[in-house]
């Protein structure tokens, strides 16, 4: 997801032409219920919800722009403000508590010097805590984009930053 | 034919690709073909064995040989002795935590020995990617038995008789939901597969779905036919990218041979699967929320009834069950109810997958026949807890469920006896706490997931779970009052008798079970403002103690500058302006910093 992410982001222009938005809204425009996957892609596409995307897929599939906004913050998969080339999700669940994820969260913070939920000026890193990632055995765990990091140490943090440099 | 002399099973579920199983199976195929065993050694990615701490796990057939966090640089020793020369790498084997004795066969190893695998039986074993695997072990021929001799109704009563009961959480028994979608009238009906595996701490549908995804999907296929319906959604959490992988592999292998699709087994019968991909919300994992969510809407439950047995996906009858419950049909269709039902105790039938995490020697998932006790699986199957420390309590069914103190270690492990003590079985997360854990924060913990994960529809979750929170955090900042437990207890039960839904009804409940068990914790905190357990940072200091060699290194990383010392003299820290994060004790060689 992140690397088509990293690719893909500039690949429609932003002042209107949205034609691989209007490409998956032709692909979904007969099922039902499909406004979550077409938002899922949307953000695929762009990184995130913007308000013009938002609107686009309001028109086109003829659903009040304020229930798109709804289910948008509704569910934490979704963002509306842009965010950065690697997503960082530390795990803060049950296992990983009782393993002292929070030292990892603390090494993280100060690593990058942003707290939880927000971007590096650099747009290199967002960080985001997560509810778990069901890598239990592992605690306590990250995830960057697609890869998951276990058994983790305050020590190991940069070293694991560095890969995504 | 090509003669195949040896087979490696290499996991690749996410716990091992994440401890480097990816690497580690290119550096051995890159030695098995510059040896030139290629050709009679054969490497086997499977799916999760449960073992996840030990990972990269690697065994051997036909010896059956368990390797453990074999890394990259073990392959030319690997190659050179295990398979060239049959000599065992006594080295990488597994040891006991307890006896320390090496374990050479996956068989006699402590963490599978009191584990009964027929849910995970496949898990490990097969390659999930490849149906051939999976009907090579009896695959699909449940599904084959049900569509050429049995009906509709026989199905029903096959499940309602085997005395299985939902396995995310409430209990409830499959084959009287089942009934009930097969009598609602509809023209239409659906399956639905409750992957949204939301409960910090369990992992066990995600274990299946990444390593026998075919076993859910016939069981959700054998279900169709039970009542009626032709189509059916999986819908899978976000956070798994590898379990939907794994089942768009599985859904596309399966309508290329006919098992899923049209007419298939030529009875007339048709089934279609979708998958629907979470947006992460763990209220979905209640199931009217769920199917608000297969709508595209946000996801909020509905009081029920009616329930979506009569009106549930677009107002159809729907039938809505865990992953787990799907994969337990296949095996009671293949081998009868009465051959289910003789597993397990009087209530709770067959066997039940645990989540085995926290302070515990073996983390992993262990399967055991429902009725097994608790001591049992903590120190039997877990190999008890590491550093020498002491068993706390267990915290089981997650968020929703309860913890038991060591006084109830030997209780049998079923739906109706944890219910009894103030726990359930959920959808069976156990999170095994030693005596560094500190339960109060433990409780805080979990309201903070519940209260955060609020949909906010009704009242007495929405506000009721913010201001458990908001007690709860005063009294691990040291500001508790006299009064506060009563009060706790007030809204706990409050809103267990009025949330509208699953999350709201059980959000109290660790709350409630740890003032039960642990309620002298709760009063050391309000009263002598003293955490027990020393986790709660307002509450407890760092010391330097006489162990100091006055090396210096605290004082250099103090991020407050409230250490002195001089070099080579014991240091101090201004408990005063500490902050208390704990990196001078982290640095400490000596270890001469202790909270307390």
């Amino acid at each position: 997801m992140s690397n088509e992410q990293a690719n893909n982001c500039c690949g429609d222009n932003a002042h209107g032409q949205f034609q691989k938005l209007d490409q998956i809204l032709t692909e979904y425009q007969d099922q039902k219920g499909a406004l979550i996957p077409v938002l899922q892609e949307a953000q695929n596409i762009y990184g995130y919800l913007s308000k013009e995307v938002i609107d686009r897929i309001g028109k086109k599939m003829a659903i009040p722009t304020s229930q798109i906004y709804g289910v948008a913050t509704f569910y934490s998969q979704f963002h509306l403000k842009a965010r950065g080339r690697n997503i960082i999700r530390v795990c803060q669940g049950t296992a990983c508590h009782v393993r002292d994820a929070k030292t990892i969260l603390r090494a993280l913070e100060d690593n990058l010097k942003i707290s939880a939920g927000e971007t590096t000026t650099d747009r290199k890193f967002t960080l985001e805590t997560v509810a778990c990632i069901g890598a239990c055995g592992l605690a306590p765990v990250l995830m960057v984009n697609d890869d998951t990091h276990g058994r983790l140490t305050p020590e190991a943090i940069p070293d694991i930053l560095a890969r995504y440099l | 034919m090509q003669y195949i002399r040896a087979h490696v099973l290499i996991c690749a579920g996410t716990g091992c690709t994440a401890s480097g199983s990816k690497k580690l199976e290119a550096a051995l195929h890159e030695e098995l073909v510059k040896k030139g065993l290629d050709k009679e050694i054969k490497i086997v990615e499977t799916g999760c064995h449960g073992f996840c701490e030990a990972g990269p796990l690697v065994i051997i057939y036909p010896e059956g040989t368990f390797y453990v966090r074999v890394k990259e640089e073990d392959v030319p020793e690997l190659v050179e002795s295990h398979l060239y020369k049959g000599r065992v790498v006594e080295r990488l084997l597994y040891k006991e935590p307890v006896t320390h004795e090496s374990v050479p066969n996956y068989n006699e190893l402590g963490f599978y020995k009191k584990q009964r695998r027929m849910v995970l039986g496949n898990c490990g074993h097969i390659n999930p990617e490849i149906i051939g695997d999976y009907i090579a072990n009896g695959g699909y021929e449940a599904l084959a038995k049900v569509l050429t001799s049995m009906s509709s109704g026989a199905v029903v009563n096959e499940i309602k008789q085997a005395g299985l009961r939902g396995r995310g959480g409430g209990g409830f028994p499959t084959g009287m939901k089942w009934e009930f979608t097969q009598k609602a009238t509809g023209d239409k009906k659906y399956v639905v597969c409750n992957a949204d595996e939301g409960d910090p701490g369990a992992f066990m549908d995600r274990s299946i779905l990444e390593g026998d995804p075919h076993r859910v999907i016939e069981g959700m296929t054998v279900c169709g036919y039970a009542i009626g319906a032709d189509e059916g959604y999986l819908y899978v959490r976000a956070e798994y990218p590898l379990a939907i992988k794994r089942l768009t592999i599985a859904i596309a292998q399966a309508e290329e041979l006919g098992l899923l699709g049209e007419n298939i087994f030529n009875s007339g019968f048709n089934f279609h699967l979708k998958i629907k991909e979470g947006a992460g919300a763990f209220v979905c994992g209640e199931e009217t929320a769920l199917l608000a969510s297969i709508e595209g809407k946000r996801g909020m439950p509905r009081p029920r009834p009616p329930f979506p047995a009569i009106s549930g996906l677009w107002g159809k009858p729907t039938n809505i069950n865990n992953v787990e419950t799907f994969a337990n049909i296949p095996q009671i269709i293949n081998n009868g109810a009465a051959w289910y039902a003789a597993i397990g105790t009087e209530k709770s039938k067959g066997t039940k997958v645990f989540a085995l995490t926290g302070r515990i020697n073996h983390t992993g998932l262990a399967e055991v026949p429902m009725g097994i006790t608790m001591r049992e699986i903590i120190f039997d199957i877990g190999g008890g807890i590491p550093d020498g420390k002491n068993f706390k309590a267990v915290q089981i069914g997650g968020p929703s469920g309860g913890c038991l103190p060591k006084e109830l270690l030997d209780l049998p492990v079923d739906y109706d006896s944890l219910v009894q003590v103030g726990a359930m079985m959920g959808s069976g997360g156990l999170v095994v706490m030693d005596e560094t854990t500190c339960m109060v924060d433990l409780a805080k913990f979990f309201l903070a997931f519940t209260q955060s994960e609020s949909c906010g529809k009704c009242t007495p979750c929405r506000e009721g779970t913010m201001r458990m929170l908001e007690i709860l955090t005063r009294i691990t900042d040291g500001e508790g009052k006299v009064g506060d437990i009563e009060l706790l207890e007030e809204l706990a039960r409050n809103i267990k008798n009025t949330a509208l839904c699953g999350l709201g009804q059980t959000a109290p409940n660790p709350v409630l079970s740890t003032l039960r068990y642990f309620r002298q914790e709760y009063e050391t905190h309000i009263n002598e403002k003293r955490c027990p357990a020393g986790v709660c940072s307002a509450l407890t200091g760092y010391k330097i103690t006489d162990k100091c060699i006055g090396c210096g290194l605290c004082k250099k990383t103090c991020p407050a500058e409230v250490i002195s010392g001089e070099l080579k003299g014991r240091h101090t820290i201004d408990q005063e302006k500490c902050i208390k994060c704990g990196d001078c004790a982290a640095k400490c060689p000596l270890k001469a910093i202790i909270k307390g």
